[in-house]
């Protein structure tokens, strides 16, 4: 477990004010927040790379405030994974154990197997891709066995594919070995679909904590609730899949995407508010997906507006403000939205 | 930036023929040296070159050189360490006292360090039996370190600062405390900056003879020779050993960036 109380800390230009948070043994936490809300600090007052002002961290009932990194058993991987770049992939990973004086030739190449890099064992950092350097900085810090693991936006410097299986990974990973993780990230669906309890934190302060789902769907205010509310999530459940063309059952409804996933698994439709139609008549499209709802709210965003849906469940639309105009669109009207299966995306 | 294939802009011309100015102020002057020599007077050279006082000259200016620094990467990296990571009241006063010996003429460089290592000096009065720097080997090297040890400094400070903070974080999160994370992550990192480093120094040293000529005439170094001979006895007699000190440190300077160019992969650029 981990137990931070009151934690603070000034850099003139930035400070975190006030972190209290626990984090239980194997969850999988996350802390969301915008750009410069300070999550990247936060972690690395945890890891020890700074020193905080005021305030303590208990790392399983050891106060660690006072411990330098290499005293705190802790596992980070940064944002752009700080591979050593002199070092291949094999040195490495067993860079840790090294540094215990260590050397277990099965224990590197079983950890390498497992996340399927056993290939690039011999390989320089520089010349791996970005799911590969991922793949090799998670080994490096699993392989000492750490009490959390601690992960800085690890997968926003990765192409959709592949943060889709570095997702997968993740998950995998802290439902084999229990581990507790605590990671940081600013995409409100990463932290949806791994989380089991997520920190909101804003401007250096954590200002919800919650069930997943929770922050979501019961955001404690408005600069939460905007910062959660811009992509539609839904949960279901995939009915049929005929050559890709999948059904997924919603609680009210079921929508159509394409995927590759199997009956009867449980998932997560994610669909961006810019690829939702809005339409006041029926109308005839390519479109798998139309819902009748009624307008239940109308937000300015810039150049757009933010539309928000009740078809049963909530779907926001992005829409321009002329376009709103043209189709008349007010607070309870009712309208369809429609948006193709292709534009869902299934994880 | 824009390329073109057919017609170069006007500025670049300009800039080339400026380049060339330049370039052609060195080799030129250097290489008729060296070629009027070998055509005009090949004996002479060859003769310098079997003389034992050119010979132990040359090795001294060399050894001399490799001491002041091998000192210079003892003191200098550490500072350089502070410099790159650490932000502090006076930064920028420190680094300017570190660069003041590349801006003071030498001879005053060597006047200076003779008040400090002289036989009266401030250091040189209480270890004089110990160890004297008036005309003696040590007063070489200081007179080498005072003078070359900036280019390491900064050279391997600039090494340091292209190197992420977050990878010697990453080095102490696995387990690395803070030696270990410099000597197998940072050190190695910088390697092509100390290389470098160590190679401007080293050449800064073995050039230098202004403040050497006044703390040490003797035992004479390469240019301390070419110097005394100039006077003694005139630009015949001067000139073979100026070239052979050239041929040599050119050789040598040739050799290391050679052997030190595979380096690179190291770096992040």
């Amino acid at each position: 477990m981990i137990r931070i109380k009151g934690l603070h800390r000034d850099w003139k230009e930035f400070a975190l004010k006030g972190i209290d948070l626990e984090v239980q043994d194997g969850e999988y936490f996350v802390i969301l927040g915008p750009t410069g809300a300070g999550k990247t600090l936060l972690l690395e007052l945890i890891a020890g790379f700074h020193a905080p002002d005021c305030g303590e961290i208990f790392i399983n009932e050891k106060n660690v405030t006072g411990l330098p990194p290499e005293k705190r058993n802790i596992g980070f991987v940064y944002q752009d994974y700080s591979l050593f770049p002199h070092l291949n992939v094999r040195k490495n990973i067993e860079f840790g154990l090294r540094m215990r004086g260590i050397r277990n030739r099965s224990k590197v190449e079983k950890m390498a197997e497992n996340l399927n890099i056993s290939h690039l064992l011999h390989r320089y950092p520089l010349t791996l891709s970005g799911g590969e350097q991922q793949r090799v900085a998670l080994a490096r810090v699993l392989l000492i066995e750490p009490d959390v693991l601690l992960l800085d936006e690890p997968l926003s410097a990765l192409d959709p594919g592949t943060q889709d299986t570095t997702r997968r990974l993740l998950k995998k990973i802290h439902n084999m070995s229990d581990l507790m993780v605590i990671h940081v990230t600013h995409n409100q669906t990463e932290a949806q679909i791994l989380a089991d309890r997520i920190a909101v934190m804003m401007d250096g302060k954590i200002v919800q904590v919650a069930a997943a789902n929770e922050v979501f769907d019961r955001p404690l205010n408005d600069r939460i609730a905007h910062f959660m509310g811009v992509e539609n999530v839904l949960k279901g459940t995939v009915t049929s899949n005929n050559e890709g063309l999948t059904s997924i059952a919603l609680d009210s409804c079921e929508i159509e995407a394409v995927s590759g996933c199997a009956v009867g698994e449980k998932v997560h439709a994610c669909l961006r508010p810019e690829n939702v139609t809005i339409s006041v008549v029926p109308v005839k499209s390519s479109a798998r997906n139309a819902f009748e709802g009624n307008v239940i709210e109308i937000e300015p965003m810039g150049a757009l507006l933010r539309v928000k849906v009740d078809c049963g469940f909530v779907i926001n639309s992005f829409i321009t403000k002329q376009s709103a105009l043209e189709l008349g669109l007010g607070l309870g009207k009712h309208v369809t939205v429609s948006f193709k299966a292709t534009a869902v995306h299934v994880v | 930036m824009l390329t073109s294939r057919k017609a170069p802009e006007p500025l670049m011309l300009v800039f080339l023929f400026l380049a060339l100015v330049l370039l052609l102020f060195v080799v030129v002057t250097l290489a008729n040296m060296v070629i009027e020599q070998v055509v005009t007077d090949l004996p002479a050279l060859i003769n310098a070159a079997c003389e034992k006082s050119v010979i132990k000259s040359i090795s001294l200016s060399m050894y001399a050189g490799l001491v002041a620094t091998f000192i210079s990467l003892i003191l200098g990296i550490p500072a350089a360490y502070i410099l790159a990571r650490k932000d502090f009241f006076g930064k920028g006063f420190v680094e300017s006292v570190l660069d003041i010996p590349v801006v003071v003429p030498h001879t005053v460089a060597g006047i200076a360090l003779l008040t400090i290592f002289g036989a009266n000096g401030l250091l040189g009065a209480p270890l004089e039996s110990y160890i004297q720097f008036r005309d003696a080997f040590a007063g070489i090297v200081i007179a080498m370190l005072f003078v070359s040890a900036p280019f390491l400094t900064n050279s391997v400070r600039e090494g340091f600062q292209n190197i992420d903070p977050r990878l010697e974080n990453t080095a102490r999160s696995l387990g690395a405390p803070m030696w270990k994370a410099f000597l197998f992550v940072t050190l190695p990192l910088a390697a092509r900056h100390i290389m470098a480093g160590s190679i401007m120094c080293w050449a800064r040293a073995i050039s230098e003879f202004g403040a050497v000529v006044i703390i040490a005439y003797y035992p004479m170094i390469g240019p301390t020779l070419v110097y005394d001979r100039y006077l003694s006895y005139g630009l015949s007699a001067s000139r073979p050993i100026a070239v052979l000190l050239i041929l040599i440190t050119l050789t040598i300077f040739i050799a290391v960036r050679l052997l030190s160019a595979g380096w690179r992969r190291y770096d992040k650029d």
